[in-house]
């Protein structure tokens, strides 16, 4: 080897009119080399990565493959210097076989040679361990599988460079697995594979350097063998933090929401929701746990109005909710919010600022025909306070936000509502440990004041160490309910593949 | 290829002027060929434009007669298209209003003006907004596309009226002309200061349209179905309400447009009342980016191109044609200009792999 670095970033700045998302940053990635981006929401590792991948252009600073500076203007350049995106949402497309996704967009003569091109799909899959059947369908596909596709589409189209942008936040823990296995495998074959995760036990695992960044500039690169959890944080945070996650003991007993043999079809007449059954009591927080397609939608949306109910009972306080419409429902303090993987699709609308965005769960129970500001307007100053968002200013489109700030507004706005019942789906998605906290520390804050909270997440660690009882769902169905403080986190990872809980194993509760 | 287009991610105010600027430049520029082609000075011909449009006080109340149904159809159209409901058709809601308010004015021609006017105006308001409530309905109902519904019912309404004109209303007085008798003195609007006064509702509509966008809940709840319906739907918004009272307001607006341009403007009702309005509006709409007094201003610069281009055919005796080339010209710059505002021309990098460097 010699001292010239794969990859490297010198001094690169990026600016988003008065937002500078990168300062002078500098990274250098080596062959065989798995090196972790952690930083907080909004510290500019997507910013970064994204002109790696020729997305964004720099407005300084030069990027260098193998010594040899290059300049891309567009993701085909980037692709054509080997290097390879994944992103966060899939880029596939749904109706077409894993093959065709692969091929699709390639340059190729009129005529396609197709067994040529499955010889060299296969030799790609055998050379990195990928098991990507060929001839199945992208919408039949879990979510694990897509993205094991589209890690072969990359490395079919010759990339070196592997960029994974939080690739483990829609996985289950046995599919993250199999994915750490894919990356080793890349190593060892000399490539270069650049990861973004917030995820500090995963960083820990898998990566052999780590760069932190903290609001748009590099804060040191460390060697993992050299460091540890607690470093880092403080690292990407700037400041000492406590890293465990409190749970409050369970107040209440009431149940304030019981849900009968709850049904819920889709739009083609499959039950997604094949008969719940379960108790949500005041002052408890009552999560669910399963893969990301299991029913944790519909069920939140069927309890918010939002999705029709086929039979079954929704009892919120005793009063029955199905049939009632969202505006009904929400007035009588049932909150939710839903981080879907855009962060954005619903609940807040990109093209609005902060007050607009805030005015929406307000300006119902405004009286008259016009609307007022004025209370959106300083609940959106005390919100951005207190949750720390980054913003240029109360008036500034939430789009041009970071997912986390985004986060922070639709969390703060659901919080102010005071509720009685609190749903909340994925509030940490994304989210950087710090940030993350501070979001439990909210929901606990909630909790104290006996608000009955659903909370659904993916991270089990944080599933486990937050609520009071797991709820497992699998393919629509209740698969067991555990008591957190003895849930292990490969048991309920079986029960979220649809392994139905043993009751003498103990821990069933409902 | 050299060069390419990317996406600005962002233009500031003066930028965006500057392009527009350098556009009409282009467009006075390129006409101006076409002008000296035709064998006459282009500058002249410009300067008539502008005395066509402004040059006597009559020119200036005929532009402003232009310009109140462009500025009160466009308001319309931009509570549609805030919501993102593309409504094409406020030319067949323009003729509906003016067929609900002729059928009062034709009927009760003897009722005293301080009454049969504001009947009119109602009857209009509701004749259009209903013609625009029945494409809503079909989109909130069963998704139909706006754009082809609205469209089609353009047709309806003009055939509609063509109807009327030659069969049933037909005026048995104008001896086989196929027309609809001429409104009676009370069913007309009268002038204030000179003008009919259309441009004092046009002026208030303007004040009504922007506080209605900006400040009631009902458009703050058009603004938020129009960017997402999910979340319109999450926030409580009744979807299908919202887009039936919107486009109810839409095409009232354009109905009073119809009332104002038979009454005031044609003194009866027929064809050619609507006279591409409609579809005028929709481009004074999105040039306004639909903004109430941006509207205002757009409409005003219009009217004065289409009076200016109307003015030139007399003074240099140019046909029709070339008068409208010149239009056409100008529109086809500033709206190409549009393009620009969203998109830069950068020269084109390509990434070149170096020849004959091995892997190390």
């Amino acid at each position: 080897m010699n001292n010239v670095k794969y990859i490297s970033m010198v001094n690169i700045t990026k600016t988003f009119g008065k937002v500078i998302a990168n300062k002078n940053i500098n990274l250098s990635v080596n062959k065989g080399e798995i090196h972790a981006l952690l930083g907080e929401n909004g510290a500019g590792k997507s910013t970064l990565m994204n002109m790696l991948s020729g997305i964004y252009i720099p407005d300084s600073g030069s990027i260098f493959i193998e010594g040899e500076e290059v300049k891309f203007s567009s993701p085909k350049d980037s692709i054509q210097a080997g290097i390879g995106m994944i992103h966060q949402h899939f880029k596939l497309v749904e109706v077409l076989t894993a093959q065709e996704n692969i091929i699709l967009g390639q340059k190729t003569g009129f005529f396609l040679n197709k067994k040529a091109i499955r010889e060299k799909i296969e030799e790609v899959q055998r050379k990195f361990q990928l098991e990507v059947d060929l001839d199945k369908k992208v919408y039949e596909m879990s979510v694990g599988e897509k993205q094991n596709l589209e890690i072969l589409k990359v490395l079919f189209r010759g990339a070196k460079i592997l960029i994974l942008d939080e690739p483990t936040a829609v996985l289950t823990p046995q599919e993250t697995a199999k994915l750490f296995i894919i990356m080793r495998k890349m190593k060892e074959e000399g490539c270069a594979v650049i990861f973004i995760s917030h995820k500090m036990n995963e960083v820990m695992e898998i990566s052999d350097k780590i760069t932190v960044l903290r609001k748009g500039e590099t804060v040191k690169t460390v060697d993992k063998e050299k460091t540890n959890p607690q470093e880092l944080t403080e690292l990407m945070v700037g400041y000492p933090v406590d890293l465990s996650i409190k749970r409050l003991e369970k107040q209440g007993r009431k149940a304030v929401l019981r849900v009968r043999n709850l049904r819920v079809e889709n739009e083609e007449g499959i039950e997604v929701l094949k008969g719940l059954n379960f108790d949500l009591r005041a002052g408890e927080i009552l999560s669910i746990a399963g893969i990301a397609g299991s029913g944790q939608k519909e069920l939140c949306e069927a309890i918010a109005g939002l999705y029709p109910v086929k039979s079954g009972e929704i009892l919120f306080k005793g009063e029955n909710l199905v049939g009632k419409n969202p505006k009904e429902i929400i007035a009588k303090g049932v909150s939710m919010s839903f981080i879907p993987e855009d962060r954005l699709g619903m609940g807040l609308v990109a093209a609005m600022d902060i007050v607009d965005n805030i005015l929406l769960k307000q300006y119902q129970k405004q009286k008259g025909f016009l609307v007022n500001r004025k209370p959106a307007t300083s609940k959106a100053k005390e919100i951005i306070k207190k949750l720390d968002i980054q913003t240029p200013g109360i008036y500034h489109p939430i789009r041009d936000l970071s997912g986390g700030n985004i986060q922070k507004v639709l969390l703060g706005r659901e919080l102010d509502t005071n509720p009685e019942l609190l749903i909340t789906a994925y509030p940490v998605r994304g989210l950087d440990i710090n940030t993350c906290h501070k979001i439990y520390d909210l929901l606990n804050e909630e909790k104290a004041k006996g608000v009955a909270i659903l909370y659904i997440a993916e991270d089990l660690d944080s599933l486990i160490g937050l609520s009071d009882r797991i709820m497992v769902l699998s393919n629509g169905e209740i698969t067991g309910i555990v008591e957190a403080r003895k849930a292990t986190k490969e048991q309920i990872g079986l029960m979220m593949l649809g392994e139905k809980i043993n009751e003498t194993e103990g821990a069933y509760v409902v | 290829m050299l060069y390419k287009f990317v996406k600005r991610s962002e233009i500031t105010q003066r930028k965006s002027i500057e392009i527009r600027t350098v556009a009409i430049l282009l467009a006075l520029l390129v006409s101006a060929l076409f002008i000296l082609i035709l064998d006459l000075n282009p500058l002249e011909v410009y300067l008539a434009m502008i005395k066509g449009a402004f040059g006597s006080s009559y020119r200036i109340k005929q532009t402003i007669i232009n310009t109140i149904p462009l500025v009160i159809t466009s308001l319309g159209i931009a509570i549609a298209f805030k919501m993102k409901f593309w409504n094409i058709g406020a030319e067949g809601q323009i003729m509906m209003g003016a067929f609900a308010a002729s059928f009062f004015a034709l009927r009760f021609p003897e009722l005293p003006p301080f009454l049969l006017l504001p009947l009119m105006m109602v009857a209009g308001i509701i004749g259009g907004g209903l013609w625009a409530v029945i494409p809503a309905f079909f989109k909130a109902q069963w998704e139909t596309n706006e754009t082809i519904v609205t469209l089609m019912m353009n047709y309806i309404a003009l055939k509609w009226v063509t109807y009327l004109q030659y069969g049933p209303w037909r005026d048995q007085k104008a001896l086989g002309f196929p027309k609809i008798p001429n409104f009676s003195e009370n069913a007309i609007l009268p002038n204030v200061f000179g003008v009919h006064i259309g441009w004092i509702f046009a002026l208030v509509l303007i004040v009504l349209t922007y506080i209605f966008m900006n400040h009631s809940k009902l458009g703050f709840e058009i603004a938020v179905l129009g960017e997402s319906d999910n979340t319109a739907r999450y926030a409580g918004i009744n979807i299908k309400k919202t887009i039936v009272i919107a486009l109810l307001i839409s095409g009232g607006l354009s109905g009073l447009t119809g009332v104002i341009q038979a009454s005031a403007v044609s003194n009866t009702l027929n064809v050619e009342i609507s006279g591409g309005i409609g579809y005028t509006a929709i481009i004074t709409t999105w040039l306004g980016s639909l903004s109430a007094p941006l509207i205002l201003l757009v409409s005003i610069l219009f009217a004065a191109l289409i009076q200016g281009g109307s003015f030139i055919q007399t003074a240099f005796g140019i046909p029709e044609a070339a008068a409208l080339i010149l239009e056409g010209m100008i529109l086809f710059f500033v709206l190409g200009s549009e393009f620009f505002v969203k998109y830069k021309l950068v020269k084109n990098v390509v990434y070149q792999p170096v020849a004959g460097k091995e892997e190390v």
